[in-house]
């Protein structure tokens, strides 16, 4: 296969797409759809680490496409976790105050959006508006024959689209996921204060509980979500066919497999980032 | 060496066989024609031919090299060489007319601001579209964008251009214009040309030999005289479509 001919998604058991498939084959169809997804976005992976390694990726590119994938998220993100901050706290401090015990607010918030939330939530943020935005503006192009026309212009598609696009992924989104902690926490701040929860206690509780090993695990996280998001868009706007429906097909694929993958990836993300500090505890 | 050297080119799949053994021969400076009625291949020809697709048998030497068998970095190398005038256009909509034909010579070579101003300003006069470097695509009409693609195609001085429906959907007097452009073209640079068109009147105009694409093969390739006279079925039914029956009534005849 050529360097940057993206390959082309074999159909799964066509017996799978009519009514009369079976059980089984479905299973297989669904197996070898995915197996077929996740060995055509590892090629895609490595093509583009490679692109970006090689310093093929030119600056004023990534600027506009950190400038997009930014301006395009920030608003989302702040939204979704000053919210999530401000119920999470709500719930918390119910706990706190039926137990009597009130100095773990903060340091319970701090701890759960610096590991998690913050990543979590900003990556989830990230897939459904800078990631839809990516397959459908390079979906799109493929049915117009603008990404023909690139390469017909010797042009590398993954220089000029994917490598960009993944690469400000990666960088925005560890910025994000550090808006987002800071609104949660200050979102959760807000309503525990509400309820009675003195700002001197919420915040010695932060200060005690939370360290800058939880900032680190979170922006680790955040950056391969940035990058499982940058690919997964491009890919899945790369394989779009069939016109304004494809395109369709293809951003809410996208968002699917993003978020199915930050999820899944958070797992043994959190493991592997929790496993030795955990047992050094 | 011909420009294009096109040998046992096939492009099949097992329930369909879209090209099945194309030889073409293409010299310097030479404009030729491909006619085929829709859906026979031409595009998918004119794709194999930039590279685009990957034959599934034959060659295409492009100046004696196999493009075939090159890896994609390669292939960018030779593809500086060529110019692709897409059916629909296929500019870049997120970027201006200006940027759009200044997109490849960015790319490729360091020009200095004032050349590349010159060079958007000579190649948007030869479509006839002074002025119009700041609108986007979105702006434009359809004629108007299948000119300005052709001014993008043309901006890297390429050797060899293929051109896609180039006048389809144009009115006459710009169906005329492109015509006139693209033997001027021709003329000013010695640039070889593949036009994949329907339309007769243009094809004989600017060509100096026409193919005939006919299931999956060069069925005829002649002097627009050889075609206009060529006694072939094939070519008859596309010279004189007027002696052909209806769609409705060759179906029924299938049908009984």
């Amino acid at each position: 296969m050529s360097e940057d001919v993206v390959p082309t998604r074999r159909k799964a058991h066509p017996e799978v797409e009519t009514a009369h498939g079976t059980p089984v084959s479905a299973l297989f169809g669904a197996l070898e759809t995915f197996l077929a997804f996740v060995g055509e976005t590892s090629i895609l992976a490595g093509r583009t680490l490679l692109e970006i390694a090689r310093g093929g990726v030119k600056f004023s590119d990534l600027i506009a496409q950190m400038a997009s994938v930014g301006a395009d998220s920030i608003w989302i993100v702040l939204i979704v976790t000053t919210a999530t901050g401000a119920v999470f706290a709500y719930y918390v401090t119910n706990l706190s105050l039926e137990l009597g015990y009130t100095a773990f607010v903060g340091g319970a918030l701090g701890y759960g959006f610096l590991n998690e939330l913050g990543a979590v939530l900003g990556g989830v943020a990230l897939a459904a508006r800078a990631g839809a935005a990516i397959a459908a503006e390079i979906g799109t192009m493929v049915v117009t024959e603008q990404v023909d026309a690139l390469r017909a212009m010797g042009v590398s598609p993954i220089r000029f689209l994917v490598a960009p696009r993944v690469l400000a992924a990666v960088i925005m989104l560890p910025l994000l996921t550090a808006i987002a902690d800071v609104a949660g926490v200050f979102g959760g701040y807000y309503f525990a204060h509400l309820r009675g929860i003195t700002k001197m206690v919420f915040w010695s509780s932060v200060h005690q509980f939370v360290g800058s090993a939880d900032l680190i695990h979170g922006l680790i996280k955040a950056v391969v979500f940035g990058f499982l998001i940058g690919i997964v868009a491009c890919q899945e706007g790369l394989n779009t066919k069939g016109g304004a429906t494809g395109v369709g097909r293809s951003t809410t694929r996208s968002v699917v497999f993003c978020v199915i993958l930050i999820f899944v990836s958070d797992v043994f993300l959190t493991q592997m980032l929790a496993g030795p500090s955990a047992a050094g505890q | 060496m011909s420009a294009i050297s096109v040998r046992n080119l096939t492009y099949e799949f097992p329930r369909k066989r879209v090209l099945t053994g194309v030889n073409l021969d293409v010299e310097h400076g030479e404009i030729v024609s491909i006619m085929g009625s829709s859906g026979s291949g031409k595009t998918t020809l004119l794709k194999l031919l930039t590279g685009l697709v990957k034959p599934t048998g034959g060659q295409i030497l492009i100046d004696g090299e196999d493009i075939v068998p090159m890896p994609e970095a390669r292939l960018d190398e030779v593809r500086l060489k060529l110019g692709m005038v897409f059916q629909y256009a296929a500019l870049f909509d997120s970027l201006s007319v200006y940027d759009n034909i200044a997109f490849g010579v960015v790319r490729h070579r360091r020009p200095m601001r004032h050349e590349l101003d010159r060079l958007v300003k000579d190649r948007l006069a030869d479509v006839g579209l002074e002025g119009i470097e700041r609108l986007h695509p979105s702006e434009l009409s359809g004629g108007m964008q299948k000119r300005v693609g052709l001014a993008r195609a043309l901006a890297m001085n390429p050797a060899i251009v293929f051109y896609d429906e180039p006048t389809s959907g144009l009115d006459p007097i710009s169906e005329y214009k492109i015509d006139a452009l693209i033997m001027s073209t021709r003329e000013r640079k010695h640039v070889t040309s593949i036009v994949v068109s329907h339309h007769l009147p243009s094809v004989f105009r600017i060509s100096d030999r026409v193919a005939m694409l006919h299931a999956g093969r060069i069925a005829f390739i002649g002097t627009p005289d050889e075609i206009r006279t060529s006694t072939l079925p094939e070519i008859q039914a596309f010279v004189h479509p007027e002696t052909q029956q209806p769609f409705a009534e060759q179906e029924l005849e299938d049908f009984v």
